[in-house]
């Protein structure tokens, strides 16, 4: 059943982690006041020697927090040093420089203190904990199609705004909300069952990495959209000249190990590897979870039969994959990035990596609890949760709904409107479309390679088709053919 | 600094490393030209190929953690016995009584990081369009690396044969029953037989294939350990050499025209 919100133990780890984000708030001062036009730091004379130090304090405090020593009295020294950081920056040059974001962080990071100071010195009864309000309406809200609707709209609003978003200014913020709505959600219990799982932090990271690196690849692409639209040659032109391997990418190399290896070894130390029961095959769990790098896939399986999510797109999607540099015939943007010279190649990709794949997997791994069925974020995973199913079939609709009469005995006339809904799909679609929205792709591509690639793309949205008509239709399959275990 | 070049003056170093120290011109491009970990490397390479907001380091950290899970994957053989009546006692016994015991941790969450690194490697080659010609291939034989990625991480994930892994791979592993012709609930499969006598039946499909019985068992675990330890990794091996030669082949990091 339900354990509490708040422990000692979650209370401590709060009040690190939102000392960590105010520390990460004043070093993103560092780089807003201390910014020359060229993007070089002209950091203060003994800035170096005061950040070692208020870090070296800090660090004391963390390892302290992890002896006997009283978690007040470590957190206390945590403390100091990270005062002690902020106010230096405040003496040697954020109030003389005044840009509004700097002064954007400094309140961001007083409002993180004040909340660490919280979790660290009141007792557990008084801390702070998420509104049950808050909580309630998110779960509410929550559930397969708004979270795929939402994932559709968020990506088209990060690729329309997309010179917007890629200001550092609006990741920064962006970044600091999830990180604020992470670390304050960790004050509900369900929450922290689901998210703080060992084996399941790689859903965090990835959802950290593709996000950073999807800014990233944006920030790039718009500034060199910028300079081709100038006739400027693209960054990566400008730094065409060849330096030795020997240093230069030795040592980068050698620098990337060593950071990773250290942050892996600490890791390790500090989460144990899960274990459970011995293996029991009489015994089922629910749920039953495949590694959550798969969890995408099993997604796919509320909508579509195994040999279709399991077998069939599994291998499409690496065919597909395979496929793509000789479907593809731009020849622009090869060597650097765009958006503008390749805007339907990386909608496309991203529709199907962010949307399809990552935000799938994370659904799979956070939302779906026993019986694979919907929990919101933060919903108690009860077992007992039955959702009636009211799913019927394309060939219901035809006979008994539309015509009205009953439905055929034999399954080649019954599936007979869904086999050909499914054929008119893949055979009438590829032409129609290559008249119309794709001409210009079809003349590019030539006839080969455009079959070839319509019927990936039709593939792909084969599955988003699927969830629409669920979700409005109550579908269940467009053909059943249940004695050949032909299902779509 | 003169015991440094005392040591680079003996025969034993220069035995092993051919060359002076590296810090003029010449000795820094003979360093990567004679040394065989290093001739991995071009020469010279673009700057541009060197940011790290370029190539996101992701190809090399997929490289490196492949070395680490090499590493830490030998050691763990040294402890662990692929049997039912072994497996979860030498798992527990990886945590509880082997000295340093966060083999196991290092081994998984590199795992895990493989996976990612692997997918953002192939995300920032899309994203700077890496796999147009000259690349189109060597996309190819990455593909082929990404999927042999994931089944490294499926088959690994069987072996502490606890309920984690028993049922992810139970729930996995279902999915080739219904592999089309092949798989004995798969559409079609009744489509292969001899004259009345279906070929295809639960002791004779793909999943039997995979999970070595009808029901995930102790040779499933064999067949999983043997995939994880041996077939897999020297596959991946082959293949990330001709990745990486390819990479060189084909012209460097890529770069604009
Ligand atoms: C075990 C997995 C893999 C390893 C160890 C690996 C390693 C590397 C390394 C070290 C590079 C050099 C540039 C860089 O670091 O970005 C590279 C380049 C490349 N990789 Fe991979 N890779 C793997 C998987 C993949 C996958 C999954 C794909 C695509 C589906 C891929 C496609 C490519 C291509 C096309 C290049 C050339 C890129 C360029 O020239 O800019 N690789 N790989």
């Amino acid at each position: 059943m339900h354990g509490p919100d708040m422990t000692l133990a979650v209370k401590i780890g709060l009040s690190w982690c939102f000392a960590f984000l105010a520390a990460m708030n004043l070093t993103a001062i560092v780089f807003w006041v201390f910014r020359k036009e060229d993007g070089k730091l002209e950091l203060p004379e003994n800035f170096g020697l005061v950040a070692t130090l208020c870090g070296l304090v800090f660090g004391v405090g963390l390892v302290l927090a992890h002896t006997s020593v009283p978690a007040p009295v470590s957190y206390s020294i945590g403390l100091v040093g990270l005062l002690a950081f902020g106010a230096y920056l405040v003496a040697v040059g954020l109030l003389r420089a005044g840009s509004a974001a700097a002064w954007t962080w400094l309140v961001f990071a007083l409002v993180y203190l004040g909340l660490s100071a919280a979790y660290g010195y009141l007792p557990v009864s008084a801390a702070p904990v998420l509104p049950e309000a808050f909580r309630d309406t998110v779960d509410a809200v929550s559930g397969p199609v708004s979270f795929f609707f939402g994932s559709v709209i968020g990506l088209a609003v990060i690729i329309w705004f997309r010179e917007f978003i890629t200001r550092p200014a609006v990741g920064w913020i962006a970044l600091n909300i999830f990180l604020a709505f992470y670390a304050l959600s960790m004050t509900d219990w369900d929450f922290r069952q689901i998210v703080a799982k060992p084996d399941n932090i790689p859903i965090t990271m990835m959802l950290l990495t593709v996000g950073f690196f999807t800014w990233l690849a944006l920030r790039r692409a718009v500034e060199n959209d910028r300079r081709i639209a100038e006739g400027k040659p693209v960054v990566e032109k400008e730094r065409e000249e060849k330096v030795l391997v020997w240093p230069d990418l030795v040592y980068v190399e050698l620098i990337c190990m060593i950071i990773f290896t250290v942050g892996l070894v600490l890791w390790s130390i500090y989460l144990k590897a899960p274990i459970e029961q011995p293996a029991n095959l009489t015994e089922t769990p629910n749920p039953s979870k495949a590694p959550w790098y798969f969890l995408g896939l099993q997604e796919m399986l509320v909508y579509y039969d195994p040999w279709l999510a399991g077998v069939v797109f599994p291998g499409l999607i690496i065919l597909g994959l395979m496929a793509m540099p000789y479907i593809d015939v731009n020849v622009k943007g090869a060597g650097y990035y765009t958006f503008r010279e390749r805007s339907f190649a990386i909608t496309t990709f991203l529709f199907g990596f962010i949307v399809l794949w990552v935000l799938m997997v994370t659904l799979g791994t956070f939302l779906r609890g026993p019986g694979w069925n919907f929990y919101g974020p933060y919903q108690y995973w009860d077992p007992h949760l039955v959702l009636p199913l009211v799913n019927v079939d394309f060939s219901d609709y035809f006979w008994l709904y539309w015509l009205g009469v009953a439905k055929p005995e034999h399954w080649a006339l019954r599936e007979l409107p869904g086999i050909i809904a499914v054929l008119l799909y893949f055979l009438i679609l590829p032409p129609l479309l290559a008249r119309t929205v794709f001409r210009r792709l079809y003349l590019q591509m030539g006839f080969a390679r455009y079959m070839v690639f319509s019927f990936l793309f039709l593939m792909m949205a084969a599955l988003p088709l699927k969830m629409l008509l669920r979700w409005t239709f109550n579908l269940k399959y467009i053909v059943h053919i249940g004695e050949y275990f032909f299902n779509i | 600094m003169a015991l440094g070049d005392y040591i680079r003056s003996t025969q034993v170093w220069k035995s092993i490393f051919r060359h002076p120290a590296p810090v003029d011109r010449r000795n820094r491009v003979v360093v990567v030209l004679t040394n065989f970990v290093l001739h991995l490397h071009p020469v010279n390479i673009r700057k541009s190929g060197l940011d790290l907001s370029y190539t996101w380091c992701m190809g090399g950290l997929t490289f490196f953690l492949f070395l680490i899970e090499t590493i830490t994957g030998t050691l763990l053989m040294f402890y662990y016995r692929p049997t039912a009546m072994h497996a979860y006692r030498d798992i527990l016994d990886l945590r509880d009584v082997v000295t340093l015991g966060i083999l196991r941790e290092m081994h998984r969450w590199g795992a895990h990081c493989m996976v990612l690194a692997v997918w953002l490697h192939m995300y920032r080659v899309f994203l700077t369009g890496s796999y147009k010609p000259p690349r189109e291939f060597n996309w190819v034989v990455g593909v082929l690396l990404l999927v042999l990625t994931l089944l490294l991480s499926f088959t690994g994930y069987l072996l502490p044969w606890d309920q984690l892994a028993v049922w992810a791979i139970t729930v996995g592993s279902n999915m080739a029953r219904a592999t089309p012709l092949l798989g004995h609930e798969g559409p079609l499969h009744s489509v292969l037989k001899i004259g009345e006598v279906g070929l295809i039946h639960s002791g004779s499909d793909a999943r039997f294939l995979l999970i070595a019985g009808r029901t995930i068992g102790e040779m499933t675990l064999n067949r999983f350990y043997i995939l994880h330890c041996i077939a897999i990794p020297l596959v991946v091996t082959s293949l990330i050499m001709i990745h990486f030669w390819r990479v060189r082949k084909d012209g460097g990091i890529s770069g604009p025209l």
